[in-house]
């Protein structure tokens, strides 16, 4: 689903050069749950940044769903990122003077589908995640957990293959942040692949495989149904890693 | 996504009421202002006979003093009347489809009841090809005919205000007024005529309303009809009498005539040139000869009917729109700039560049709208103030289809070009920017 190669992004200023990503190289079958951990500064952002094609990078291949994506241009990305991605932000993100209903609209109204398909499909998400009844509420009056369930609305609406959640569960409490991700894994269950960054460890623990970030770089994998973990030698081998391993 | 833009810009302007109001009254008092002078302006310098403004012709002759023109700033212009007597000739002489000799006079109106007192009314003295030439409306009756320019016949054609003034209104074909001892035969009414600018007598006012009456110029020496309009003379002469008057050099009569083609224009030109010749070998027009006919176009950039001024104040006009709408650019960025991470939002879900702009442009587009709207009753109450300050007769301070027209285009294009930056600064967001911080 998603194969990312040396893929490095540098951020410039006049001052100083930033180095994002270092030659980050992962894969992503299709049909993965994959969570993404590492502390602030470690990439984590710009990864699901890139992944999401919401960024260009400066150095590497990106294939997704089997197409090189590397050099799309923007059009193109736009048209790849509302056909094929699903995003569901920390911060819910959801546009305050529109209606859930609209709300979920928005992607699909840029995909041009027609009328009765795109109250379907809204119907259907609202519906998966339990808000069906409160299509014409606008975000205001929902809860932190009930916004973010709109959110994921909004991202499976256009039924994409992918999905990335940046800390889906940073702004819930602790119930409200396990239902959330019960929804998720019954999104990574009908067959979406997932990708999802969280600083919570038990969080992360419930998807296939954990991929830890350090500056920039893959430092390690662990699969926790299967106890299985992988240190990256190549990092090892070579620039310092700064955060502690798994 | 028309639809769903337009509904977006409604939510978007709902959303900043305060700033939106100012964008739109930015707009609609730039435009109001712009669209008002433009409109007086647009009246002013309009055709006023656009059918026959080109084969309707002005006549001047150079009968002027053989020492210094009659214009010192354009010795190439000859005087923009004719003597009586020259009038009076070339209408005899009857060359041109139609032609006209005329002047402005006034005369005192006796009472049809005894309880009325006598009043003045102004006339225009000419002949009867007047009202086919200018396409006169009627209401009652017609102009009179030939035989009433030959015989000095008294009748009379009157405006619809002097109708209404002296028979209520109602048909007086038939009906007999009495002028200065007179009795006049009432043959015709004119309806509402209001050529604007009034082309015909440019010299006395080129936006008056047409109030006057019409009789006949054969009636001038009978009656002794004496002009109110501008007169000019160059040459001390004797004039105790009023024939004196008639054959004097002073220029105070105009003269238009009807020609059809190329090669009538230039036989009229040709008519004119023996005209004056002949008068060269009696010892008149002693100046090089200059005889020139002017269609109604020219005939006022002649006289300047659209002043300087005017072309001045619309210029300023739009200077001011343009500050308005720098303005409204500026409340544009600052009400875009605070959409950006919403901006940011859409271009994740998959929204492009050209999308967003679109969406942005249609915003502007509703805020112009909405601007030229509330404009055009700015400019329909400006019109009114024109009209109440300086009294416009003849229907200047007044807007047609076009100038609505106009002014709607006008202010969608200005809401689109003070949105066309903030739109482009907008759909340049990176979809990632702002998704973190909101």
């Amino acid at each position: 689903m998603l194969q990312m190669t040396n893929v490095r992004k540098i951020y410039r200023t006049e001052l100083v050069e930033t180095h994002a990503l270092r030659d980050l190289t992962m894969s992503v079958a299709g049909g993965e749950f994959v969570a993404i951990t590492g502390s602030s500064g470690s990439g984590k952002t710009t990864f699901l940044n890139i992944a999401g094609l919401l960024e260009t990078f400066d150095h590497g291949t990106y294939i997704l769903d089997g197409e090189d994506v590397s050099g799309l241009n923007d059009d193109d990305r736009s048209i790849y990122r509302n056909h094929k991605i699903g995003f569901i932000f920390q911060s819910f993100n959801l546009i305050p003077d529109l209606d859930l209903f609209e709300n979920v609209d928005v992607p699909l109204r840029y995909r041009g589908l027609p009328a009765a398909e795109r109250r379907e499909r809204i119907a259907h998400a609202l519906e998966t995640v339990g808000l069906a009844s409160r299509m014409k509420h606008i975000p205001a009056q929902l809860s932190g957990g009930q916004q973010q369930r709109v959110a994921i609305a909004r991202a499976i609406a256009g039924r994409p293959k992918f999905l990335l959640a940046d800390e889906p569960t940073g702004n819930l409490d602790t119930v409200m942040a396990h239902q959330v991700m019960e929804l998720l894994e019954d999104i990574h269950g009908s067959g979406t692949t997932i990708v999802m960054v969280t600083h919570d460890a038990e969080l992360a623990g419930r998807a296939d495989r954990i991929i830890q970030l350090v500056d920039g770089c893959v430092l390690a994998e662990e699969h926790p149904h299967t106890q299985e973990d992988t240190l990256i030698p190549a990092m090892l081998n070579g620039a310092e890693p700064l955060a502690a391993q798994l | 996504m028309f639809n769903y833009n337009l509904r977006l810009a409604f939510k978007s302007m709902q959303r900043n009421p305060i700033m939106t109001a100012l964008m739109i009254t930015a707009i609609a008092v730039g435009i109001g202002i712009s669209m008002t002078t433009l409109s007086v302006y647009h009246m002013m310098s309009s055709d006023p006979i656009p059918h026959k403004s080109d084969v309707l012709f002005a006549v001047t002759l150079d009968s002027w003093n053989p020492l210094r023109p009659f214009d010192d700033d354009r010795p190439e212009r000859a005087p923009h009347q004719l003597t009586f007597h020259d009038a009076e000739r070339l209408v005899a002489l009857g060359a041109g489809k139609r032609q006209t000799a005329m002047f402005e006079s006034s005369l005192i109106i006796e009472p049809l009841n005894d309880e009325d007192l006598p009043f003045e009314a102004t006339a225009r003295v000419a002949y009867s090809d007047f009202f086919a030439m200018f396409d006169v409306p009627f209401v009652f009756g017609g102009g009179w005919d030939k035989s009433a320019d030959v015989a000095a016949e008294p009748v009379v054609v009157l405006s619809r205000q002097l109708n209404e003034r002296l028979f209520g209104g109602e048909n007086s074909v038939g009906e007999s007024l009495t002028m200065e001892g007179v009795r006049f035969r009432v043959v015709g009414v004119i309806d509402t005529w209001e050529p604007t600018p009034r082309f015909y007598d440019p010299i006395n006012g080129g936006f008056q309303e047409v109030r006057e009456m019409f009789i006949p110029f054969s009636l001038t020496r009978m009656m002794e009809l004496k002009s109110i309009g501008s007169d000019w003379g160059w040459k001390w002469e004797e004039t105790n009498t009023f024939e004196q008057w008639l054959n004097s050099e002073a220029v105070w009569v105009q003269y238009f005539v009807e020609l059809e083609s190329a090669d009538e224009r230039e036989e009229y030109v040709a008519h004119l040139d023996a005209y004056v010749g002949e008068q060269k070998r009696l010892g008149r027009f002693e100046r090089p000869m200059n005889n020139s006919i002017h269609n109604v176009g020219e005939w006022m950039e002649y006289h300047e009917v659209v002043a300087q001024d005017s072309k001045v104040l619309v210029g300023l006009s739009f200077l001011f729109l343009v500050v308005c709408l720098l303005s409204t650019i500026a409340l544009t960025l600052t009400k875009f700039v605070g959409k950006k991470a919403e901006t940011s939002l859409r271009r994740a879900l998959g929204a492009s560049r050209k999308m967003i702009f679109k969406q942005q442009l249609v915003e502007v587009g509703v805020i112009g709208f909405s601007g030229g709207l509330i404009g055009l009753v700015l400019v329909m109450l400006g019109l009114e103030g024109i009209e109440y300050l300086y009294d416009s007769p003849g229907g200047l301070a007044r807007m047609d289809w076009l100038m609505v027209f106009t002014s709607v285009v006008v202010a969608i294009a200005s809401g689109m070009i003070a949105g066309l930056y903030p739109a482009w600064r907008v759909c340049r967001i990176p979809p990632a920017n702002q998704l973190k911080t909101q």
